[in-house]
């Protein structure tokens, strides 16, 4: 029954690879509009709870595509899906690794470089503050992120010790009526 | 100790496969809120594979190539240590643990999803998880010590993509222009 879904769920996903840049986050709206709209492989409510989870697990963003495959047709959906997201953009990373490599002793590929790393750094900033607004729904959830990220900035721990605290606070603030729940 | 640390840091030559395996498997299960601060973490602060600088350069061109920008480092990091048998390894090792975990989660969804403190986990860890991203960012840009010129297109960046929420792809073709000319006009100064 579902086997019939694997060649189109390769399509799909392969297509999305190579449009992806920015990763999974980026290109969540073309994802939805896909699978929801023109396919209409599941409706809007399952796609949302799809998204839920993929967040809750740790791991690249694009695991989202994989968690849609395996509900779409199993273990083999989830096999292909997760194939066809990476083959594409991963050869065209591995291509470009090599040809900024073959070049690195021009001038034009160390300005390259050295060009990015401020554009790098601005987009993983960007993407913290896309994060915060889609997370963070009152007083509380804001002062565990802020707490969080000062954490980093600060210390060299591990910083999954904050990530557990926040979870902690979190839940613990619920009886008394201090976390606001979307 | 963090005056120690802002001192010239000592990278290594060699990075087994096993070892970016074990490295890439590690970035993959911490990996809440995506893989890109549990790489920075693994990978200069744990492991010394690369500077700040270096990983930073590394994550520029994976932004810039379709595909999640840190998979994308983690081909180039696998390659510059050990070839194919290295990019495979890296993508085995951050895919394998969260692949697992993403579709224990979904078996068990529908049973928890009900339960008011499992939705207050949630809750609370995406909020780490977003402090976590800016908190990473912040880390790189203090230890990079970026110049005005590169501040100031990190904040071009920042209220684009994060605050004004303009499509992704013309502001990377606007920026990257300018970040070239940033470096170009420091090198002659």
């Amino acid at each position: 029954m579902t086997t019939g879904l694997l060649i189109p769920i390769a399509r799909v996903f392969a297509t999305l690879s190579l449009v992806s840049i920015g990763g999974a986050n980026a290109v969540l709206p073309e994802i939805r509009r896909q699978i929801v709209d023109v396919q209409g492989w599941m409706n809007d409510a399952t796609f949302a709870n799809l998204f839920a989870i993929s967040n809750a697990a740790p791991g690249p963003n694009i695991i989202l595509v994989s968690l849609i495959g395996w509900q779409l047709a199993g273990l083999a959906g989830l096999l292909v899906a997760t194939l066809a997201i990476m083959i594409p953009s991963c050869s065209l990373a591995f291509l470009a690794g090599r040809a900024v490599n073959r070049w690195s002793g021009q001038r034009w590929v160390g300005l390259l470089k050295e060009g990015l790393v401020p554009v790098a750094l601005g987009l993983i900033l960007a993407s913290g503050v896309a994060m915060m607004r889609a997370a963070d729904h009152d007083a509380l959830t804001i002062a565990i992120s802020i707490a969080t990220a000062l954490f980093v900035l600060f210390s060299r721990r591990n910083p999954l010790w904050a990530v557990a605290t926040g979870t902690c606070v979190s839940i613990a603030a619920l009886h008394p009526g201090l976390l606001h729940l979307p | 100790m963090e005056l120690q640390e802002s001192g010239r840091e000592e990278t290594r030559r060699h990075v087994s496969k096993l070892e970016l395996f074990l490295g890439f498997l590690k970035i993959g299960l911490l990996g809440f809120g995506g893989i890109a601060p549990w790489a920075r973490h693994v990978i200069i602060e744990e492991r010394r594979w690369l500077t700040d600088k270096e990983f930073a350069a590394i994550l520029g061109v994976g932004q810039i190539l379709p595909g999640p920008n840190t998979m994308n480092a983690s081909i180039m990091i696998g390659d510059r240590f050990q070839g194919v048998g290295g990019v495979l390894a890296c993508l085995l090792g951050q895919m394998a643990m969260p692949l697992v975990i993403v579709t224990s989660l979904a078996v068990v969804y529908e049973r928890f999803a009900s339960v008011p403190e499992v939705r207050a986990a949630l809750v609370g860890a995406a909020a780490g998880a977003s402090g976590l991203v800016l908190g990473t960012a912040l880390k790189m840009a203090r230890k990079i010590k970026p110049s005005l010129l590169a501040l100031a297109i990190a904040v071009m960046a920042v209220v684009a993509i994060g605050l004004l929420q303009w499509p992704l792809v013309p502001v990377v073709c606007v920026l990257v222009p300018l970040g070239i000319a940033a470096a170009a006009l420091e090198r002659r100064a």
